[in-house]
């Protein structure tokens, strides 16, 4: 524990003013204290003077000796702080203790993420595939440098240096100086045009435990959020959106809302009626007394039940091909033994712990934002697009994000527009402004998982062998219209299909087909994506279909899955460490496995449930199995797998948005209900060693735990489950 | 319109309207940004503060029910429990995005302060009443338990 303090308190530091970094390159973040218990919000720290080192845009390291690792992406609670620091940190061969974070300022050129090419942003679970060799070449250029200015000091060959937590030595001549002796000279070095990196077996952090940079801070509320954002006269806005989705303001009273002893403003925006107020609970006050007249004539009016059986009839339909092996029709009607089932999935909100909010202090040459925000370059664009300046007027602050699960990152900005527009309308004064959503306004607010209506049919051979697999999903686009529209080939959004198309099992005969739909419900990606549906249509279904063959539904995915090892690998590992083959459960109980790919990382599950007498279900156990790759942090890489499973399985036992007439039925965890702690299974996590590339484990280990869990309660009832939520069904 | 109680064990006066609730007269009032705001409606306990020792959902309990009473917020936890609490929080990185675990912490300080010895169900009916999005349930448990079994020694 007391190795993990100091690194975890100087992430604190970095987020206090003039916290000892001595560096040429602009602070993007700066709080200071302002005398207890008030603390204030200080805004951007100057840059000071002095002879730190700055190699390249991604770490300093000060004469104190500390590093400072600069983070393109947003900390969300998946670790990117922590991963980022420690694959740079492993190159440079820095004391960990000494390593802060700090957020990077919104700039495409130099904070891209190279899986979205020229966008600063954080998703898809690619933080750490995407900076995996960038920040090793980072950390080996600025460790080239360090030795270069040692082997110049002390004149000695560069080559009989080495380094070691943060001191190069020349063993031979018995000397040694810390990084941060070594930093002012070290800044006058070229910057090497190649670096040979490390050899896997030296690794020191990667692979071993880093702690997390941000935990004591997490542990003692001084983890600065969005919402703990204050600054000088500033005040708190709530916008009162239209009841259905593309409703707008007919008009408005606000004389009973300006009424309310601390509101200040209300204004009209593009997106509704925003009231302004000294503080949260006047403008709350202040909208509930405000008075709007909607114009519904384009809303969506629709119920998600009769939008729902417009997709089933649409499954009947033909579709876009998203992928056609073989003629799989032809073959599931000469098969043998038929089998077909068909799910429904429903919309789904992200409902991150922290609202949505966002902080703008607008003038007429400059906009500043502080946000948990998670696409910066977009948002920086949509900003000034909306402010009428030009992007490098609009700075950006990332802040902590208290969860996103997509939410965060959506190409319109819609939540960072709403608060620019508000500090527009207020008058573009300079006077800081906080959007506050409430915990309402997120889940009647849109970008939902889309709802999906899928149908499967296969046909097995008198054999047992999978001849055919047909597979037809109805939905919204999550990506059409969007800035990643471009993902769109022949009609297919990739995203909609994903763990469909690419099932991985080995069937001769495959067709999967796509109706992509359009409703007034704005829709947007959800932890894991496409695989939060296709996974659970695919990996329940086969195991009907094993089940069909009269084979065990581990065996029947195994075999099928020779052309995909790493897969297979999981699979098995998951298998084995249940202890499937090996140990019948009592009655009342099921066992249930599922595999899955995303976004490069597989992982599988084998669940395991208690079915009450009344039918209520508890899952009691998830060993799970995943291979992400060289594993960085595998403290990390468990603690995504116990999370994922966790908000997976609260989506499939109750996460459910539905529509009457338009109109969103939940409004806040009573009714839009979440996995609680007394319902979390208890979760065992195994990492493949691997010397792949890394590849992501935020959003993964959400995909298999549904279908898994499906699957055993099928094992301990002999009941499936074909609508989501399975509270719908009464069982949950 | 001002309410006088203690605040961390210091005297506070909270020149606000008597119906704000607590949470936002602790974090705009006196200006401690610990406690968190999830749902406004006592569902989630990211707001949970104590009253008199007792966890409360500060997003319900208006500015005037505290009157003359004992809060305390993550900011003031001093007792041999609550630090417990947090050492074993740091110790088994149970926070991932964090914005609960000021509430979590709450509860299971609360908890520890009134069982040093709690089974896994005395833990499931302290803390089903905070949510985790990140669902770091497993780690809170087994820092409750990490907590608990230094407070014994």
């Amino acid at each position: 524990m007391n190795t993990n303090a100091p690194a975890a308190r100087s992430t604190r530091r970095s987020f206090l003013k003039g916290a000892g970094t001595v560096t040429a390159v602009a602070l993007t973040i700066g709080f200071e204290w302002a005398g207890p218990p008030r603390r204030a919000f200080a805004g951007p720290a100057a840059p000071l003077p002095g002879a730190g080192f700055a190699p390249n845009a991604f770490v300093r390291i000060g004469t104190d000796g500390s590093i400072t690792v600069i983070a393109k992406h947003v900390e969300m609670g998946q670790g990117a702080y922590t991963g980022i620091a420690t694959v740079l940190a492993e190159e440079l061969d820095a004391d960990w203790t000494l390593v802060r974070v700090e957020s990077a300022p919104a700039d495409a050129k130099r904070y891209a993420n190279l899986a979205f090419g020229t966008i600063q942003g954080t998703g898809g679970s690619s933080a750490m595939a995407n900076s995996w060799t960038q920040l090793r070449e980072a950390g080996a250029k600025a460790r080239a440098m360090l030795l270069a200015a040692a082997a110049q000091e002390w004149k000695v060959p560069v080559a009989d240096l080495t380094a070691e937590k943060g001191i190069v030595y020349y063993a031979a001549g018995k000397r040694q100086a810390s990084f941060g002796s070594l930093a002012p000279l070290a800044a006058t070095m070229p910057v090497p045009e190649t670096v040979t990196l490390k050899d896997p077996k030296n690794f020191k952090l990667i692979g071993h435990h880093a702690p997390r940079v941000d935990a004591a801070a997490k542990s003692d509320g001084t983890a600065q959020f969005t919402l703990d954002v204050e600054l000088p006269g500033m005040l708190v806005a709530l916008l009162q959106r239209p009841p259905l989705f593309g409703a707008t303001v007919k008009s408005f009273d606000a004389a009973a809302a300006l009424a309310v002893p601390g509101v200040v403003k209300v204004v009209q925006v593009p997106g509704g009626v925003a009231v302004v107020a000294k503080g949260f609970w006047a403008a709350s006050q202040g909208r509930k007394a405000l008075k709007v007249e909607w114009d519904d004539a384009n809303a969506e009016k629709r119920s998600s039940a009769a939008i729902m059986a417009e997709y089933r009839h649409l499954a009947e339909q033909p579709g876009l091909a998203a992928r056609k092996d073989g003629d799989a029709a032809q073959a599931i009607k000469n098969a043998a033994h038929r089998v077909s089932a068909s799910y429904e999935f429903p919309y789904l909100a992200h409902a991150p712990m922290e609202p949505l909010d966002a902080v703008v202090k607008l003038t007429a040459n400059s906009c500043e934002i502080w946000a948990g925000d998670q696409f910066q370059t977009l948002d920086q664009a949509n900003a000034a697009r909306t402010a009428g300046l030009d992007p490098q007027q609009v700075s950006i602050h990332t802040l902590y994000a208290g969860g996103s699960f997509g939410r965060r990152a959506n190409v319109g900005s819609d939540y960072i527009v709403e608060a620019v527009s508000i500090a527009k309308a207020y008058g573009a004064d300079g006077t800081p402004i906080k959007l506050q959503w409430t915990r309402e306004d997120d889940i009647h607010g849109g970008l939902y998982r889309p709802m999906y209506f899928h149908k499967l049919e296969a046909g097995l051979t008198a054999n047992g062998e999978l001849a055919g697999w047909r597979h037809v999903i109805v939905g919204q686009s999550i990506m059409a219209g969007g800035a990643f529209a471009g993902m769109i080939k022949d009609g297919i959004d990739p995203t909609s299909v994903e763990g469909a198309s690419t099932i991985a099992y080995d069937i001769p005969n495959v067709d999967v087909e796509l109706s992509t739909t359009k409703t007034g419900v704005p829709v947007l990606w959800w932890r894991v994506v496409g695989t939060s549906h296709t996974a659970f249509a695919v990996e329940t279904f086969i195991d009907e279909v094993a089940h069909a063959a009269g084979q065990d539904p581990y065996a029947f995915r195994r075999k099928l899955l020779g052309a995909h090892p790493r897969m297979k690998a999981v699979l098995e590992l998951a298998a084995e460490k249940s202890g499937w083959s090996a140990k019948p459960l009592p009655k009342g109980k099921g066992r249930g496995i599922a595999v899955a790919e995303a976004f490069n990382t597989y992982v599988a599950q084998v669940a395991e449930v208690s079915v009450g007498a009344d039918g209520q279900v508890k899952v009691d156990r998830v060993v799970c199995a995943v291979d992400c790759g060289t594993p960085i942090n595998p403290d990390i890489i468990k603690a995504q797998m116990e999370g994922g499973i966790g908000f997976g399985l609260g989506a499939i036992l109750y996460g459910a948005i539905t529509m009457k007439d338009g109109r969103i039925e939940q409004d806040n965890f009573n009714s839009y209900r979440v996995l609680r702690f007394n319902e979390m299974p208890k979760v065992e996590v195994h990492i493949v060693a691997s010397a792949e590339a890394p590849t992501g484990v935020g959003e993964p280990g959400v995909a298999p735990v549904g279908p898994a869990v499906a699957n055993a309660i099928f094992a301990a009832t002999g009941k499936r489950h074909y609508v989501l939520p399975f509270s719908a069904a009464g069982t949950a | 319109m001002s309410t006088t109680f203690t605040l961390n064990g210091k005297p506070a006066t909270l020149d606000a309207d008597p119906n704000m609730p607590l949470l936002w007269a602790i974090r705009e009032v006196a200006g401690l940004h610990g406690t968190k705001f999830g749902c406004g409606m006592a569902l989630c306990g990211a707001c949970t503060v104590h009253l008199d020792g007792k966890p409360i959902r500060s997003c319900v309990t208006p500015l005037s029910a505290v009157a003359g009473r004992q809060v305390t917020t993550i900011e003031g936890l001093a007792s041999k429990p609550a630090k417990a609490v947090q050492a074993a929080w740091v110790e088994l990185q149970v926070p991932q995005c964090g914005y609960c675990q000021s509430g979590q912490i709450m509860s299971a300080t609360a908890l520890l302060e009134a069982n040093a010895a709690p089974t896994d169900a005395d833990i499931d009916s302290a803390m089903s009443g905070n949510i985790c999005r990140c669902a770091t349930y497993t780690r809170i448990r087994a820092a409750i338990h990490a907590a608990a079994a230094t407070i014994k020694v």
